[in-house]
């Protein structure tokens, strides 16, 4: 019941929903940078919500099946062969004990998630599976995998029954709130902000992306206190180029925060690779609680769907 | 005490931000007041920093107006509330030589001898104000004012664990391998942060921390 990792891609690291309830100790979530993929993996395979599943940043991973078991790839849009058969993306597809996955590289989106039947079953560490690169904390031995490396997966009774999902689109823009300290921006620093394309620079990985465009003036906005950070913040250091925290951000910061990413959006905010611009659009409090609600919604249709297509091929 | 007023601020729609400045007096109170909302709404992640204290939660499953009220209430009531001391920690700290190369340099900033920096730094009484940055990092209250140093220019891509480093008006522990801009003066081989430990964190909010000198290079 392994995977054996042939070649691991950039950065290939074991990932679930992050651990709560240690950031007052100064650890981070973490977690799957784009979780929605990562839930629907999990819902596709029916393992628990949380299960832990492989998150591949652009693709370029080579494993094999050690064992036979069902897999589903979510996330970015990749070209991807099992034993040189092409395989569709947010599909349940078989795979025999032997059989080789190749990932090209992601043509649109930025993250893949492979999730197998069973979960990727390494010991959770601080109430999670997910690897903490900062601290070299959970995962497999805390680290991205290479190769070589075996993932134990978690015992099934029956594999889940094949089927299917429609991919959400991304699209080019990010909802935002105000964040704190918006209102103490100029005029033309909250232009620059709303109305630049913002170019995803290639010095980002999963603690944040850091975003190229036109220097957001700062003026004189003092430095901070050190304050929690959180998955979604977009921070603005002295160089006056925006950061966009993402899942492994550190719990503490001290730039200011002139916008705040969407709850419903975090997902998309992970799947811009370097290169991509995006653009913020802003919307209010009453606006980010509807989009989070209806993005609830659209994952429970998806699990009735899942249960009917699941029910219907027993 | 009375004369603090807090202001609460949303942090996008799930996060909200009660601050009242970086005093100790005040961080005194967010110590109270955290220790009872995390009894009061368990459901919310609380995370203090220096001198606030955020709430972090599912706003479809919490309203804000409830969180918003339990941080009013919370801050109220921490006024004249007795704390439990906290922990008096001691780290023992070589300082200077290969695992405090930048002991000369606080020393020449300060004008004092390396000697006479480690034997300030080892005289204050630390105290945490919180947790952040690194797993395990204390955000230390009490520096010497003599001792205070600029951040490098150049950070280095890889500071020891265990280092003891100054950094403006700042002193704390790196309690792993990480990236760092500080002036790094010393080196203790306490665990500051051990996963695998019923409490992983060595140090937690207020704690006092005291260093030893285990020997001067």
């Amino acid at each position: 019941m392994t995977l054996l990792i042939r070649k691991p891609g950039p950065q290939s690291t074991v990932q679930d929903l992050g651990r709560t309830g240690y950031r007052f100790l100064g650890v981070p979530a973490g977690g799957a940078c784009d979780a929605v993929a990562l839930r629907i993996g999990n819902l596709l395979l029916g393992n628990p919500p949380d299960g832990a599943a492989l998150e591949v940043a652009l693709g370029g991973l080579e494993l094999v099946f050690e064992t036979h078991t069902r897999f589903a790839l979510t996330g970015a849009a990749v070209g991807a062969t099992l034993d040189g058969e092409r395989v569709p993306g947010w599909h349940v597809v078989d795979a025999p004990a032997g059989a080789v996955l190749h990932l090209g590289y992601a043509a649109r989106g930025a993250r893949i998630y492979l999730n197998v039947a069973g979960g990727i079953d390494v010991p959770p560490v601080l109430g999670s599976r997910a690897t903490g690169l900062l601290a070299d904390l959970g995962g497999f031995k805390g680290r991205a995998v290479e190769a070589g490396d075996r993932l134990p997966l978690g015992e099934v009774d029956t594999l889940p029954p094949p089927c299917a999902v429609m991919a959400p689109g991304r699209g080019q823009v990010l909802r935002v709130l105000p964040g704190p300290e918006w209102a103490q921006l100029s005029r033309e620093a909250q232009r620059t902000l709303l109305s630049s394309d913002w170019t995803v620079s290639p010095a980002s990985n999963r603690m944040g992306a850091r975003l190229g465009g036109p220097a957001v003036p700062l003026n004189d906005l003092a430095e901070l206190d050190s304050h929690a950070v959180l998955p979604g913040v977009v921070q603005l250091p002295p160089s006056g180029q925006p950061i966009l925290l993402l899942a492994d951000a550190q719990t503490t910061g001290g730039y200011a925060k002139p916008l705040m990413v969407i709850e419903a959006d975090l997902w998309r905010a992970a799947q811009f690779r370097p290169g991509e611009a995006l653009r913020f659009v802003e919307v209010d409090m009453a606006q980010a609680l509807a989009a989070l609600a209806a993005q609830r919604q659209w994952l429970e249709r998806i699990e009735r769907s899942l249960q009917w297509q699941q029910r219907a091929s027993t | 005490m009375s004369d603090i007023s807090p202001t609460i601020q949303p942090l996008g729609e799930t996060a909200l931000v009660l601050s009242v400045g970086a005093e100790l007096a005040a961080q005194r109170r967010l110590w109270a007041a955290w220790h009872v909302l995390e009894h009061r709404l368990p459901q919310v992640e609380w995370v203090l920093g220096m001198g606030n204290l955020t709430a972090h939660f599912d706003p479809l499953a919490t309203p804000s107006r409830v969180v918003i009220r339990a941080l009013e209430g919370a801050w109220t009531h921490s006024a004249g509330v007795e704390l439990m001391p906290g922990q008096i920690i001691t780290l023992p700290v070589r300082y200077g030589g290969e695992y405090g190369p930048d002991l000369p340099v606080v020393a020449e900033h300060a004008g004092l001898t390396p000697r006479e920096v480690a034997e300030a730094h080892a005289a204050g009484d630390y105290v945490v104000y919180c947790l952040g940055f690194l797993p395990g990092f204390a955000y230390l209250g009490g520096l010497d004012p003599r001792i205070t140093a600029p951040r490098r220019a150049d950070p280095r891509l890889a500071v020891p664990a265990g280092s003891v480093a100054i950094g403006g008006s700042q002193t704390g522990i790196y309690p792993m391998a990480s990236p760092g801009g500080w002036q790094l003066i010393g080196h203790t081989g306490a665990a500051l942060f051990d996963p695998y430990r019923e409490i992983p964190g060595l140090l937690g909010p207020g704690d006092t921390v005291r260093f030893v000198i285990e020997d001067i290079a």
